[in-house]
């Protein structure tokens, strides 16, 4: 914390040297005495000395996880709310409420406490709406912020084992709304539940000892409710907040990523302080994020239960659909073809257990595992503070912008049905459509999206090489007109070029390759090559430091009237020579040398932590 | 008397008589025999006579001149005048051109037409008649059997037309349309015709005190204000996890840029 002694010695330097003893306010005054008592007897003092100070980094995309987090402490406040009216039981009653068109039937108390909970509690369905609406917040925003997380290569050493947390965060959070899903007991969730236990007896072999096991006899049997509730309100929240404590612990140890831009080290953390910046900051928007559930809830019509009736095995709606979060295994359900096998007595329902079971795993398997592939495959052993431009990692990039696109094909599977009844097309050709592009949409997302991103180096490289756009146009004495380049500035220099670089490994055919390594591990390094040119093959190289100050050469030889870029030019080398902008060797040699100070960093509102 | 009996052997006697028994037969049967009948018969005839014009030019190109039915469309023997009646007064017929299934469209026929067109395809055979008010307008049931027709709704019509009546999709552009703003008496019909896609509730299997009390749960449900807020498109989950990405995440989004651009700004 260099940044606030230097504070402090210049208002020193303001008062002369003469700093008057600080007066404190009254609130200040009728506070000290509680906080020293609290203090001496909890050591707040020092903790929060350490703490409170601690330097978090400011962009919009590190919100995400917050919205995460204060939608699950709102799930917790309407929770409680709601445990205190419904009763998690399957014991057949008769419904004798407020909504007419249920009077008379008979329905299960989980059922009849919720349509009570609905329309006889005060404030009854705003909680259970708010609750609802924050649960579905709260998956999306922790899906948003993984592929932050993802995208920006904030899973590198030496956050993977906090990459692991999240990916286990997002998995029992899909486990634990599909729970409070199920709990209501109305026609919608049973089938639902109904579909989960397709799920279990799909695994082969044991799924129908596992789903007996699970529900206590056959479907659906009168444990299920009761089971599904001390999961949903004890054992499952319980392993979340342990989850996030540990999240949020790693967090604060690590300290959090930053992107790149001047003044920003490995070594060091570039933001404000916890306290009061972020006190204010996060506090507030923990209020938006309440007032924003609370806004849906009130407005927004969500999960009507009494519309759909009790759960009766017999019954089912056409529409019915999982909470979003689950649409994609849905999806994949609906869209897969009828593979079964007969061996024996025993069925093997690969069309339920590939795309239910499989899927599921798949996605956490591949998640997991992803931040050690690219460790393998990048061979980089250092830590990584600095968050990667997604550009700057196009293949990483690709794999993700496929795997969203694998993931929307999958979830429009699962409405497949309102997008036959919506956009008038026969449910067939959905279906038809949706088993190829699930395949082939990957493929081209991960093309298109790395191209895309080597396009954007290509910007990048033009900015640092040839400078801004400056949007004048000059006309030439001999009638030729060119568009005047400005060079970019330093600190953009800096930002475009500090990015670590990675390039393709070749192995020697000899038996060794050029470090060295023996035959035994050959073929090990020829697959390890093999995968960095697949990743790092198309990258383009970052301008060498002569190439920049070449490039600031020519321009400083033309002056002001150098040519600009591709006018009058046909090949993109000449593009280089030619290119004017001065600055850039600074910007560049500052991109490897930890020597260079950080440009901009004597910013008075900025603070720095080391690390 | 003399005279009548001293004439009885005359040779027009027995003609004469003939004649006499004749006019008390004539008289009898007109005075006996209920007269509406005879002047409904003409105005019935009319009827089926207007109507079978109509289905010559409106419907005999599908389903053949005598309603037999062709490779273009069903036979009309036996579907009755309820079976007209819905699909020509929601406007599902005439249909426009082939499809998966008649879409409801603009009706093209005006009720005296409707009526006649019905009652021509009923003298092709015998089916269900156009069911009367009171036969398909709920009266006096109690909140109970309003819910039992949710019971019936749920058992028999929701796995198609979705729990809300809003209407499912069904294979190959086939569909089974939403029940909200349908009259009761279409509802009434299509259960005992089973029109397109959907079977036929015949009144052995859901009786007519059952289809009232599901046309009263419909109507209930569909005049019943929207608790809980908007009901964004009340097509269940799908809309949902939409307005939770759209509205919920867009809105905190926008927030967090807020948030983040607000105040002592880091680079």
């Amino acid at each position: 914390m260099a940044k606030p002694a230097a504070t402090v010695a210049r208002e020193a330097d303001l008062a002369d040297g003469k700093t008057p003893p600080k007066q404190f306010g009254p609130v200040f005054k009728a506070a000290s005495g509680p906080a020293g008592w609290a203090d001496e007897r909890l050591g707040l003092a020092s903790l929060g000395k350490h703490n409170l100070r601690k330097i978090f980094p400011d962009h919009w995309s590190f919100l995400l996880g917050e919205i995460a987090l204060y939608s699950f402490i709102v799930l917790l406040l309407t929770g409680v709310f709601l445990t205190l009216w419904y009763q998690p039981s399957m014991d057949e009653t008769t419904y004798d409420g407020t909504y007419q068109l249920l009077r008379g039937v008979t329905m299960s108390q989980a059922y009849s406490s919720t349509v009570h909970i609905s329309f006889d509690i005060r404030g009854g369905l705003l909680l259970r709406q708010m609750h609802h609406w924050a649960a579905m917040l709260f998956v999306a925003a922790m899906i948003c912020h993984s592929l932050r997380v993802f995208f920006t290569g904030a899973f590198r050493k030496p956050r993977e084992l906090n990459w692991l947390l999240g990916v286990g965060l997002m998995g029992i959070g899909l486990i634990e709304g599909f729970a409070g899903y199920s709990l209501p007991d109305d026609l919608l969730s049973g089938t639902g539940l109904r579909f989960v236990d397709g799920l279990i007896r799909s695994i082969p072999l044991v799924g129908t000892y596992i789903e007996f096991f699970i529900f206590g006899g056959e479907y659906p049997g009168d444990l299920i409710i009761p089971r599904l509730y001390m999961a949903h309100i004890l054992l499952i929240p319980a392993v979340i907040l342990g989850l996030i404590a540990a999240h949020l612990a790693l967090v604060v140890y690590h300290k959090h990523t930053q992107y790149p831009g001047p003044g920003r080290k490995e070594s060091n953390v570039v933001g404000y302080p916890l306290f009061p910046v972020y006190m204010a900051k996060a506090g507030g928007f923990f209020f938006i994020v309440f007032g924003v559930i609370t806004l849906m809830g009130a407005l927004m019509q969500l999960n009507p239960v009494w519309t759909y009736g009790p759960y009766t095995p017999n019954q089912v709606t056409a529409g019915a659909q999982p909470d979003w979060y689950m649409g994609f295994v849905e999806g994949a359900i609906r869209i897969m073809p009828n593979w079964e096998w007969h061996i024996g007595g025993t069925t093997w329902s690969w069309n339920i257990f590939l795309p239910g079971v499989g899927l599921l795993t798949a996605l956490f398997v591949i998640m997991g595992v992803y931040p050690f592939v690219e460790r393998w495959v990048t061979g980089d052993k250092s830590e990584h503070h600095i968050l990667d431009r997604p550009r700057n990692n196009p293949t990483r990039t690709a794999f993700g912008v496929a795997a969203m696109t694998c993931y929307g094909f999958f979830w429009m599977g699962g409405g497949n049905d309102i997008i036959a009844t919506h956009f008038h097309v026969s449910l067939n050709n959905v279906t038809y459509f949706l088993r190829v592009a699930v395949f082939v949409g990957p493929v081209l997302a991960f093309l298109i999206t790395k191209r895309i991103c080597i396009g954007l180096q290509r910007a990048s490289e033009e900015r640092l090489l040839h400078g801004a756009e400056s949007g004048i146009i000059i006309r030439h004495p001999s009638g030729g007109y060119e568009e005047k380049h400005t060079p970019i500035t330093a600190e953009e220099a800096y930002t475009l070029t500090q990015h670590k670089e990675y390039v393709p490994i070749t192995v020697g055919g000899d038996g060794t390759d050029h470090n060295g390594v023996s035959k035994r591990d050959l073929g090990k390094q020829k697959r390890r090559a093999l995968a960095t040119r697949f990743y790092f093959g198309d990258n383009l190289r970052k301008p060498t430091r002569a190439e920049i100050e070449e490039a600031a050469a020519h321009f400083d030889h033309d002056g002001a009237n150098g040519h600009g870029h591709g006018e009058l030019e046909d090949g993109h080398s000449n593009g280089h020579s030619n290119g004017h902008s001065n600055g850039h060797s600074n910007g560049h040699s500052n991109g490897h040398s930890n020597g260079q100070a950080a440009i901009g960093s004597d910013r008075d509102d900025l603070e720095t932590a080391d690390r | 008397m003399r005279f009548l009996s001293s004439r009885r052997r005359h040779p027009v006697a027995k003609p004469l008589l003939l004649v006499f028994a004749l006019f008390v037969m004539g008289g009898l049967y007109a005075i006996l025999a209920p007269s509406d009948v005879s002047s409904a018969d003409t105005t019935k005839s009319q009827q089926v006579e207007a109507g079978r014009k109509l289905f010559a030019v409106g419907c005999s190109s599908c389903h053949g001149l005598n309603g037999q039915g062709s490779s273009q469309g069903p036979t009309l023997v036996g579907v009755g005048a309820a079976a007209v009646d819905f699909q020509v007064s929601t406007g599902r017929m005439p249909l426009a051109y082939p499809q998966q299934q008649a879409p409801q469209t603009k009706v093209s026929y005006n009720d005296d037409e409707i009526a006649a067109l019905a009652a021509y395809v009923q003298t092709l055979g015998p089916g269900p008649e156009i069911p009367s008010a009171s036969q398909y307008q709920p009266s006096g049931l109690t909140d109970e059997e309003v819910a039992r027709g949710g019971e019936l709704f749920r058992t028999n019509c929701s796995a198609c037309h979705n729990a809300e009546g809003a209407g499912g999709a069904l294979p190959n552009g086939k569909y089974a349309p939403s029940l909200v703003g349908v009259s009761d008496k279409h509802i009434y019909e299509a259960m005992l015709t089973g029109p397109q896609q959907m079977p036929v509730f015949s009144d052995q299997v859901v009786t007519p005190k059952d289809k009232q009390e599901i046309i009263a749960y419909l109507q209930t449900l569909h005049e019943r204000p929207n608790n809980g807020g908007l009901a964004l498109g009340g097509i269940g989950p799908v809309s949902e996890g939409l307005w939770t990405w759209i509205v919920g995440l867009g809105v905190l989004v926008a927030f967090a840029v807020w948030i983040a651009a607000k105040g002592a700004k880091a680079k």
